[in-house]
Formats: structure tokens, sequence, C-alpha cells
């Protein structure tokens, strides 16, 4: 087998594992990564919402927010796992495309 | 590392573009003239590595999480500067369909996390591996601490560009205006936790994929070698 098919099961087995990523945070109870919290972290980590913050952080509406389907936040963390190998196959869909129309400009011939 | 929308004030969102765009530019004509078309494929596994790696989040019981980027060893594959256009491709995607790291912020993520993470790495690697065969334990050592000395200098940056804020923006009471822990915080946790934890994923894969390769396919160890 080629190196790189084997690259590509092992980015297919990455994927299927990607729960960990939301299941390990969630059984220690974490909360978000530090500098990432949302507008109410904020408040109750420094008693105040910075006001720039307050005005930028809702800024950009994601399609897809934080890996997980829209009205999806109080799901089981089964259907948000799911949501999540979602998100890394549509994520990585996307990915490989734009790096193969990229690559197609920006490698030489041989 | 992905810094959101919200934290860093215009001028610094501003600065980091400014800085991305000569560097986004010539990783652009440097790939077009180093990268074989049959290379290509390499590079998509490398955003996609990137991309799903950084999903991976690690709780530290403390109450935070975080994860590796990957991009170190896309560099040893492929050369910084390829490296630095696959991460930006998984850095934008992240930020603009999923939110993960903010849309202004997308210059200081590429820069900590793009160009900083794969470049320290990549020369920190060839520094340690210099004139070593392919096949030397040598250079799962220099893979490993390149790695790891790679992501912590990211961290780093991201530590330094949230520290810097409440300096440059606050309220005449003292109230910031963005993000509002100082250098004195945000250097220490953004540091620590990736020296602690985060960082030794980094090494862990990086380190393991360059042993398998130099078993299993070592011509890919090989492509910056003819390239340099």
């Amino acid at each position: 087998m080629k190196t790189i098919t084997k690259f590509w099961i092992g980015i297919a087995v990455l994927i299927i594992l990607s729960p960990l990523g939301l299941i390990l945070p969630d059984h220690f109870k974490v909360g978000s990564a530090w500098g990432e919290w949302g507008v109410d972290e904020m408040q109750k980590l420094v008693g105040y919402v910075p006001k720039g913050l307050e005005k930028f952080s809702s800024l950009w509406s994601a399609p897809i927010p934080d890996y997980a389907f829209r009205g999806w936040e109080q799901k089981p963390l089964a259907n948000l796992s799911l949501a999540y190998i979602l998100s890394a196959v549509i994520g990585i869909l996307i990915c490989v495309f734009v790096v193969l129309i990229l690559g197609k400009f920006l490698s030489k011939k041989e | 590392m992905h810094i959101p929308d919200g934290y860093l004030g215009p001028a610094t969102c501003g600065f980091f573009y400014l800085l991305m765009l000569p560097i986004w530019t010539i990783a652009s004509r440097i790939v077009k003239k180093t990268l074989n078309a049959r290379q290509v494929p390499l590079l998509a596994i490398g955003a996609a590595f990137s991309f799903v790696i950084m999903m991976f989040n690690l709780p530290i019981p403390a109450g935070t999480t975080g994860h590796a980027v990957g991009g170190v060893l896309v560099a040893i594959l492929l050369g910084p500067w390829a490296a630095c256009i696959a991460i930006t491709v998984a850095l934008v995607i992240q930020a603009l369909l999923f939110g993960d790291g903010g849309i202004t912020a997308i210059g200081a993520n590429c820069f900590n996390m793009a160009f900083v993470l794969p470049f320290a790495g990549y020369y920190i690697y060839k520094a340690i591996s210099y004139k070593v065969t392919i096949d030397s334990k040598r250079r799962v050592i220099a893979a490993g601490i390149a790695a790891y000395l790679g992501i912590n200098i990211a961290a780093l940056c991201a530590g330094i560009e949230f520290g810097l804020q409440p300096l440059l923006y606050h309220t005449a009471s003292g109230q910031a205006l963005y993000c509002p822990y100082g250098l004195n915080v945000a250097v220490p946790v953004m540091l620590g936790e990736h020296m602690l934890i985060f960082g030794w994923v980094e090494v862990i894969v990086t380190a393991l994929v360059v042993k398998y390769l130099q078993k299993q396919d070592p011509s890919l160890l090989g492509i910056r070698e003819e390239a340099a």
C-alpha cells in the first residue's frame, strides 16, 4: 500500500476518534480554552465584560459554531459527538478541496 | 491558541494581517517553485491532519483545554513555506465555518500557528539533524525537540499578544477593552499549559510519524533534502 493511502487511513481514524476532544474535557468538567471564553464566562471571571470584547465577540456567526449544529447545545454527548465527527468530515473535505485547487496554481509541472 | 474575535484590539488585528500578507505572498511564490505537482496531495493531507489534530482538545484538570497543531510535522515533510499554506487553509476554515478563532484574529492566529510554529520547528529540526542520515535515531529526537519548541514558541507569541491588550486598550478607569489579562498572567498560562500538556502531544505525533516513515517510506523524509 502506498504511504499516501496509509496517511488517508490515518486521517480517517483520527476523524472517528475526534469526539475524544469533546468527551475528555466534558468528563473533567473543564471550561473553555484559556482566552477563548464567551461573554458570560468573562463576566464571571473578571466581574465585567470588556466593552470592545462585547462589541466584537459576536461579529461573526459561524454556520457550525464550535463543531456543533445550531440548536444542538443541549443535546446529549452522543449527538454532539456525531456532530463533531461530521464537522471533522466537512472541514477536512473543504481543506482538501481548497489545497487541491491552490495546488493547481502553486506547484511546478514536471 | 485560537484567539477569538474581541480579544485583540483593532490595531493589533490589523498589524498581524499586514504582517501575514507578505508572508503569504512569499510562501505562494516559494511553494510554486519548489512543490512538485505530485506532492500536492501530501500538502492536502498536511492541511487535513492539522485541521483534525486541533480538534483533539485535552483537558487540564485545573479548568482549561488545549490541543496540538501538527504543524511541525508538516514542515519537516514539506518545508516551512508549504506548511504555512497548509495550516493557513486549516485555520481559515476553522474560523469561517466553525467559529474556532476569530475572523479579525486570522492574521494573528496564522502568525502564531502557521508561521512561527512551522518555521521554528523546521529550523530546529534541521539544525539538530544536520548532516545526519535519513535513518538516524537522531532525526526522531530532532523531530521531538522541534515539535516541543515549535508549539511552545507559538504559545509564547499568543501569550504576548493577549497580554499586551490591557496595556494598549483600556478605559480611563482602567477597565480593559479587549483581553483583560496582562502579560503577567497571559504569558505564564499560555506557555505553561503548552509546556506541561499540549506540547507533548505535538512531540508524540511528530516523533512517531518520523520514526514510522524512517521504516516505511524514507523517501518522504528526503523531499526536503533534495530541495535544499
